[in-house]
Order: C-alpha cells, then sequence, then structure tokens
C-alpha cells in the first residue's frame, strides 16, 4: 500500500525540529526556555535599573552631614542598617544575616536541582525524585524566608521613626512604625516601594519555580520520563530554577550589600 | 563467556550509571566561598568606590559559575552564547546611563 510510509509511527527524536535541524545545537523546548529568560532579564534590569537611578536622586547619607545613623526620610537608608533582624531572635542587631541565609538556601537548592538533571542524563528515576524534593523544600523555605521578611519589614522596629511633616501648613511630629507603598520609617518611601517591587516580584518567580518543580516532581513520580526516554523537562525546569537563583545573586547584591 | 554477555552491567537497559557530580559540587564550593567573602567585605571595608566594584565584580564572577555551569551555557555552541550574553551587555549601557541620569536629577531637586 502507498499509505505504508506515512502512517509509520514517527520515530521521536529529541534533538531534531520539525524540519529536521536543531538550530544552535539545543532542543525547541530549551533554546525557547533561553529566549524567555533572556526576555524576563530585561525586566527584571529594569526594576534593577530604576532602583539603581532613584537611588541616585536621592541624597546619600553621609556621617559628615547628618551626624550617626538614624532612619530619615531625609537620605537613602543603608540596607544593613534596615536589614538587621532574625527570626527568634528579637532586639539583636544581626545584619544582613538572614538575607545571607536566604541567599544560601537558594543556592543549595540550586545545587540540588543541577543534580537532579545530572540524575535525569543517567535515568536514575529514584535520584531524579529524591533531589527535586530537596529543591522543593529548599524553595518553599526560601517563600517562608521571605514572607518573614516582609512581615518584620511591614510592621516595623519597636521604636518607630519620628517624621515632620507639614498637613495643613503647620509643622507635625508623628511616630510611623514599619513601612507600605506610601509611608516608610526606614526612609524615603521610594526605598519601601522598590523593596516590595523587586523582591516580590523575585518571590513571584520562586512560586511559580516551585510550582513548576512540583508537576516536574509528580511527573517523574509517576514514570512519564522514563517512558518517554528522557528527562529534559528536568533540564528546562532547571534552568527557569538556576535563573531565579541568578536573579537573587543580582538582588542580594543590588539590594542589601552595595 | 558468550552467553553471559547479556547479563554485562553496560548493556542492561535497566543499569544506571555512576553519578558524576564532582563538577557540580565544585561550583557549589565556589559560590559558597564568593558569598562568605561577600560578607567580609561588607562589614571590613567603608563605603566608597573600592567596596563596590569588588561587589560588582563578585556578582559578576558568581553569574559565570552559576549561567556557565549550572546553565550549562559554557558547554552550548558559540552562537548560543552570543545571543544570551550581547544583550545583556546593553543592559550595562542602559544601567550607566540612567545611574547618571539619577545624579543629574539629584542635582535639580
Amino acid at each position: 500500500m502507498a499509505a505504508t510510509a506515512t502512517t509509520e509511527a514517527p520515530v521521536f527524536d529529541k534533538k531534531t525540529w520539525m524540519g529536521g535541524v536543531e538550530p544552535m545545537k539545543v532542543s525547541y523546548g530549551k533554546l525557547m526556555m533561553w529566549f524567555f529568560l533572556i526576555s524576563d532579564t530585561f525586566t527584571f534590569s529594569a526594576l534593577l535599573v530604576t532602583y539603581g537611578l532613584i537611588r541616585f536622586s536621592f541624597q546619600a547619607y553621609d556621617p559628615a552631614i547628618h551626624g550617626e545613623f538614624h532612619f530619615s526620610n531625609l537620605y537613602w537608608p543603608i540596607p544593613e542598617k534596615v536589614y538587621e533582624a532574625v527570626p527568634f531572635l528579637h532586639g539583636i542587631e544581626l545584619p544582613l544575616v538572614f538575607v545571607g541565609i536566604m541567599t544560601f538556601i537558594l543556592i543549595f537548592s540550586s545545587v540540588t536541582m543541577v543534580l537532579a538533571v545530572e540524575a535525569g542524563h543517567r535515568m536514575d528515576k529514584a535520584a531524579v525524585e529524591k533531589y527535586m524534593l530537596w529543591t522543593i523544600l529548599g524553595g518553599l523555605t526560601f517563600l517562608g524566608s521571605q514572607a518573614w521578611e516582609w512581615a518584620h519589614f511591614i510592621h516595623g522596629t519597636d521604636e518607630g521613626t519620628v517624621i515632620r511633616e507639614i498637613v495643613n501648613g503647620q509643622w507635625v511630629e508623628r511616630t510611623i512604625f514599619g513601612a507600605n507603598l506610601t509611608e516608610n520609617q526606614y526612609g524615603p518611601p521610594a526605598f519601601a516601594d522598590l523593596f516590595f517591587f523587586i523582591t516580590g516580584f523575585h518571590g513571584t518567580h520562586v512560586l511559580s519555580g516551585v510550582v513548576l518543580n512540583i508537576l516536574i516532581f509528580y511527573r517523574t513520580a509517576f514514570g512519564l520520563y522514563q517512558r518517554r526516554g528522557h528527562y529534559e523537562m528536568v533540564e528546562k525546569v532547571g534552568l527557569y530554577w538556576h535563573f531565579v537563583d541568578l536573579v537573587w545573586v543580582f538582588v542580594f547584591t543590588f539590594f542589601y550589600l552595595v | 563467556m558468550a552467553d553471559h554477555s547479556s547479563h554485562h552491567h553496560d548493556t542492561e537497559p535497566g543499569v544506571i550509571a555512576e553519578p558524576q557530580t564532582k563538577a557540580i559540587w565544585k561550583t557549589f564550593i565556589i559560590l559558597s566561598v564568593l558569598t562568605a567573602f561577600e560578607f567580609l567585605i561588607a562589614f571590613t571595608i567603608n563605603a566608597g568606590f573600592l567596596k563596590t566594584s569588588i561587589f560588582v565584580l563578585m556578582t559578576i564572577v558568581k553569574a559565570f559559575y552559576i549561567v556557565g555551569e549550572f546553565m550549562h551555557l559554557k558547554h552550548e555552541v558559540k552562537s548560543l552564547i552570543w545571543a544570551i550574553i550581547l544583550p545583556c551587555i546593553f543592559v550595562v549601557w542602559l544601567l550607566l546611563a540612567l545611574l547618571m541620569e539619577g545624579g543629574f536629577i539629584f542635582v535639580a531637586r
């Protein structure tokens, strides 16, 4: 029969695209993930560049002019004075310790992710499951830490900060605690806005990464990738997860350290 | 011996190869040491050009290891590597341009 050639089941080859060639020697899915990540890079860059622009347009803290550091909306705060709280250690000043722990958690979850990818290359289903679970656990721990940090940032310190402002033509003194999108005890309101936008946008990425990781774990556990003959899906979601870690490396430097 | 060859470990489809994780752990140690070093710098050097430069340099090195090793970009073809890196160079340009712009806004206020 003439139809035998066309009804033959197509041999699945992850290496070739529909046209039979493989641009840049990567599979379709991986290349599209890279292109998505580069577009996401632009979004995060826009947020960080905005942070730089707004920070440079404000007065910087200068000990010669402002004296000893205290929270004030007259100048941009020093991040290590803002982020110095650690859960269960109330009232103890531990600058950047908690955010350091968060950084370490995320780097470690990136390592377990790459171990899952490596296990996938060897078709080791049990190891992929194990490392995916560790990665999910790392992601959830990071999200929990970030939730705590947000809660602390929103509620503020015990003392609060006294600000002077003009209300109906009169100078009024008022104590504000914590920060929201319009008020900020730590510095100019723009500082809090950028904190919420940048760490919030990153946290949303971590959340969607965790959801994707759970999906991958579920499908691995049910043997889908074993039947398919390759674990490329783990690699693609792995790319996304490493990107989220990469963004945090930049946020950590430009928001918390510099 | 010929009839036993089918039971050999390398040819059996269900057998799993040994993990090759040396490079992964090496990258992890490098990233950890660099992060620890950043902490050291944060509390030993006063704010200024030197401190900022060290932080930016450390960040670029960390990004190189994450993208190069974890995301495997180092081992991809040249055209893909450049397709990713080139647009990022323009981002650096935007960053520098708008940092200067921010400085001008500060002066104008």
